[in-house]
């Protein structure tokens, strides 16, 4: 475990429930990032609040780098096809598992839906198998 | 206020994820591999997130109503159904095969890297294409009883 940051991760995590709880506490909102971008492109109601937090979102790695910390290129596949039909599944499937990472797994589960709960270890589970295929079962 | 508090929400998220790393794939991905040289910080953040989140629920239950608006907008669905299944297990694919999902794929953006532009034009097409299904005529789809709520 060589990789591991505990403390970096436990003061990241700690802001990213902060941000959930504000979005929550101030406009009842769940802070799901798949959700919010969905209804930007889509024809739901209240884009100017989704838009305002993708903004931030994106807005975070700008701000950082103008105070010292640019972030890093991130490490991607080199195939184009695999990285489009990553995003494909991705996409589709937050939608038609109704929120992501940040919407069942932070805000869900800290609501003690039953339905964000079974997401959540469904989809922690899928991508668990997949790299455990792609990184040992293909490769051993 | 509303939009400045949306701002404010979205911006403290990805400093969030910025400072935890899980803005990086590699990371991610370091978590998702239980057989290799796993690194659990991913379950750290998810504590430390869920933590927070669980009061702000506890403080906004209670009172009934948010701070700035007239209602919780919170999905009120429990049944665990098979749209939820497989598009879990379809999201879990993707977010497998790069370690990207939907947050720290837009914080991403701002590295200017031609991947991620990628693979956010993809999960947009992803997400537009289930819009479109979603409003296909019932007798043309299989399934017509599709949930018109989401979670997140």
């Amino acid at each position: 475990m060589d990789n591991f940051t505990p403390l970096s991760a436990a003061i990241g995590g700690t802001l990213i429930g902060f941000a959930a709880a504000l979005l929550m506490l101030t406009t009842g909102r769940i802070a799901g990032v798949s959700g919010i971008v969905d209804g930007l492109i889509g024809s739901a109601a209240g884009r100017a609040w989704r838009a305002a937090f993708v903004a931030g979102l994106v807005l975070a790695p700008v701000i950082s780098s103008l105070v010292g910390f640019t972030l890093p290129m991130p490490q991607m596949p080199a195939s184009w096809v695999l990285v489009a039909g990553a995003g494909l599944l991705v996409g589709f499937g937050s939608r038609l598992g109704g929120g992501c990472t940040s919407g069942h797994g932070v805000c869900g589960i800290a609501r003690l839906s039953p339905r964000s709960i079974a997401a959540t270890l469904i989809f922690m589970g899928t991508a668990m198998m997949v790299v455990a295929i792609a990184r040992h079962a293909l490769r051993d | 206020m509303l939009l400045l508090a949306s701002l404010l929400s979205g911006f403290i998220f990805g400093c969030g994820l910025l400072i935890s790393g899980m803005v990086s794939p590699i990371k991610v991905l370091g978590f998702l591999d239980v057989f290799g040289a796993w690194d659990p910080s991913l379950a750290v953040v998810m504590a430390a997130a869920l933590i927070v989140t669980r009061i702000g629920v506890a403080i906004v239950l209670p009172r009934g109503r948010p701070f700035l608006a007239e209602k919780c907008d919170w999905p009120s669905k429990t049944r665990i159904d098979a749209p939820l299944v497989f598009g879990a297990m379809l999201f879990g694919v993707g977010w497998g095969l790069v370690g990207l999902c939907p947050g720290p794929a837009l914080v991403n953006l701002a590295t200017l890297s031609p991947q991620v532009s990628i693979f956010v034009a993809a999960m947009l097409t992803g997400m537009a294409l289930h819009g479109l299904w979603r409003r296909f005529p019932a007798g043309m789809r299989a399934r017509s009883a599709m949930p018109i709520q989401v979670d997140g």
